[in-house]
């Protein structure tokens, strides 16, 4: 066995799948916590990235800086959009929960569409993400060494703000007892519109990291769908740790097999995805979306 | 833009058979569609979804070429009417517009189809109704044996992947690699560049095809490293798909040695921008590039820079808008303006000076013969470009 070869294809798969977790974490919180089923999730990765495709390759701002306010506008608008329209949403059934959302994502796509036409963004790396960083007895280029630390730094902030901090306690009380989280003075619209917002902006986030890594265009919303909606059912909706280890065996898993069985690697995803269906239909975490 | 709702359609029929009794009444007759001189370009491109990028291309070239040389071709004014085909896999949506294009706006000439199963869908209808049919960009082989009214001006994959798996090994390479996406385009690129590559006297170490949709191709690069070749030679379907191969690859391959070659689409002069340093040093073969030096691509560049602005370059699927136009008027030209059976016999031999270079007709094949370069990726103040350096001239199709 090629130890060398196992160790790339390895790196360069945990990469993706980091880039995955980062996708579909803001749609775990916001459909496991709020029970808001959200497919126009990708559309505010789309926002994310369309931002930074504006600061970095129109206005030359420097991507480290870009990167953060990518996370905030997203955010930002995220929590807009839960305040106007997702807020009357909620109590509807989950097939309007379902067509809602998907026609937001179809119009975000549209509205990309006008403004920015149909074509692929460009967008200008900086220097060290093209270099070569030796890792693991191999090497991988320093974005995605980048993109795998950024990851591992969403999932600890995100585990201590749900766990250790007071907004993570009141986040929680007013998703099990809506009416007693209330009536003890929690303003969980309020609270609601927050959680939302970080879920939109931690999209947006990855999304602003995926656009030097995949591209970006106006069918972004809907081309990641699948895969993301994968990772939230396989790691177990509301859990963040379930997500972070379903996106990584994902991307792992993806990439092994596409090295060793490239006949049938494709695919191989989408069967463990049947397979983790029916002998775990809870996913990975069955705490988060036991109830 | 889609369907319209049956009643529309109805009352519109109605209308028109109201205007057509009344026009016959005070002895007018003819269609009231259209005035007698008019000409409908039947014209069918993805302008929604996934694809609408490469289908203004094509639109863009065609209303280009009008604007240059007139609206006029042998006395007759010549009007285009576009529908959206939206793309691949509606082959019967493609149907049914050609269908409509021809019945309803009385569409005399067809141009459009950029993709294989919607020229192939649409045929039988062709054949039909003795309409000539110009495929503007789809590129598998087969399709202009599927109707004797068919004629390409883009040109076909075997043209591209067999002429670069020549030119390989008359390089001296004696080994290739193969990454292909895993669709029909792509086997026929697999199939005509190894044996492009293997009548050279090339042997292929390894090959692999990848989802049509992949982004990642680490565990395949990988897989190519390995094996050791000279060459790898990629193909997918343009993109962000390519543009993931093309940054992956070029990560990957810096300083294995292997020499990365892809046809031309998968660097098309549009996609560059977005594929950065990735594209140094690759070797392409296309029928197309900006960095031709001819009188006819001179003038074409300029127009489009004058309209789109001074930086602004088109790609490849804008000049086979624009040639296709050019067929057309030259075509007409020749037929005093008749379409049909006249027009589909002043196409073949038919020669035009194309930005491209010279081109022609294949008379026994209604496909095109054009010159096939060879470029390869260099950096310009920043921005990567395809600069020819060796040209095969007149290829014709060897799958036919």
């Amino acid at each position: 066995m090629n130890i060398q070869g196992f160790l790339t294809v390895l790196v360069d798969g945990l990469a993706y799948g980091m880039l995955l977790f980062l996708f579909s974490i803001g749609l775990s919180i916001t459909l496991g916590l709020m029970r808001f089923i959200n497919l126009a999730h990708g559309a505010f990765a789309m926002f994310g990235g369309y931002v930074m495709v504006v600061l970095v390759g129109s206005a030359g701002v420097p991507f480290l800086l870009a990167l953060p306010v990518a996370f905030v506008a997203t955010g930002v608008v995220g929590a807009a959009l839960e305040r106007t329209l997702i807020t009357h949403i909620y109590r509807k059934s989950e097939l309007q929960h379902v067509l809602f959302s998907i026609g937001l994502a179809f119009a975000a796509g549209a509205v990309a569409n006008i403004v920015f036409g149909p074509q692929q963004q460009p967008i200008p790396l900086p220097e060290w993400a093209s270099a070569r960083v030796e890792l693991l007895g191999t090497w991988t280029t320093g974005y995605r060494v980048f993109v795998m630390v950024a990851g591992v730094v969403a999932l600890l902030a995100l585990l201590a703000l749900f766990h250790r901090t007071l907004f993570g306690a009141r986040v929680r009380a007013a998703v099990d007892l809506r009416g007693t989280a209330e009536s003890i003075g929690i303003n969980v619209s309020r609270l609601f519109a927050l959680t939302f917002g970080l879920g939109a902006a931690c999209a947006g986030l990855g999304g602003a990291l995926a656009v030097g890594f995949l591209g970006l265009d106006p069918s972004f919303p809907l081309k990641y769908l699948v895969i993301v909606l994968m990772v939230v059912a396989i790691g177990g909706p509301g859990s963040i740790m379930g997500s972070f280890v379903a996106a990584l065996f994902l991307g792992a898993a993806d990439a092994l097999f596409k090295y060793y069985v490239p006949a049938v690697g494709g695919f191989v995803i989408y069967a463990l995805l049947v397979l983790a269906m029916i002998f775990m239909p809870k996913g990975l975490a069955r705490k988060g979306g036991g109830r | 833009m889609r369907t319209r709702p049956l009643h529309t359609s109805v009352r519109r029929q109605a209308l028109r058979t109201l205007l057509a009794v009344s026009a016959g009444l005070i002895g007018l007759g003819g269609s009231p569609a259209q005035a007698a001189d008019d000409l409908v370009v039947g014209t069918i491109l993805p302008l929604s979804g996934t694809f609408a990028d490469q289908g203004a291309h094509y639109e863009t070239g065609m209303r280009l070429y009008q604007e240059i040389n007139g609206m006029k071709a042998a006395g007759r004014d010549i009007k285009i009417v576009v529908k959206d085909d939206q793309g691949p896999g509606s082959g019967d949506l493609a149907r049914r517009l050609t269908q409509e294009l021809i019945a309803r706006d009385k569409a005399e000439l067809i141009v459009g189809y950029s993709f294989t199963p919607n020229a192939m869908a649409a045929a039988t209808i062709l054949t039909q109704a003795k309409t000539p049919g110009v495929i503007v960009n789809a590129m598998t082989s087969v399709l202009t044996e599927k109707s004797p009214y068919y004629t390409r001006i883009s040109g076909t994959m075997p043209m591209v992947a067999y002429t670069q798996g020549q030119w390989a090994a008359k390089q001296g390479k004696k080994t290739a690699y193969v990454i292909v996406s895993d669709y029909a385009p792509g086997i026929d690129a697999e199939t005509w560049f190894i044996k492009g590559f293997e009548a050279g006297g090339g042997k292929i170490v390894g090959k692999d095809r990848t989802p049509l949709s992949a982004m990642e191709y680490g565990p395949f690069l990988q897989r190519a490293i390995e094996a050791k070749p000279e060459v790898l030679f990629g193909f997918n379907p343009g993109g962000d798909v390519s543009i993931a191969f093309m940054k992956q690859a070029g990560a990957r391959l810096k300083g294995t040695g292997i020499q990365l070659m892809v046809t031309g689409d998968v660097v098309d002069d549009n996609l560059l921008p977005a594929m950065g340093d990735a594209v140094d040093g690759v070797i392409s073969a296309w029928h197309y590039q900006a960095d031709i030096d001819n009188a006819a691509n001179k003038a074409f560049l300029k127009a489009f820079q004058t309209k789109y602005g001074a930086g602004k370059l088109p790609s490849y699927r804008v000049v086979q808008g624009y040639d296709a136009m050019d067929m057309a008027y030259k075509a007409l030209a020749k037929t005093g303006g008749k379409t049909g059976d006249a027009f589909m016999e002043a196409i073949k031999g038919l020669r035009m000076d194309s930005p491209r270079g010279p081109i022609s007709i294949d008379p026994a094949t209604r496909d095109i013969v054009q010159n096939i370069y060879i470029r390869r990726g260099v950096m310009v103040g920043g921005v990567a470009v395809n600069k020819p350096f060796a040209t095969v001239e007149a290829v014709k199709d060897p799958a036919k």
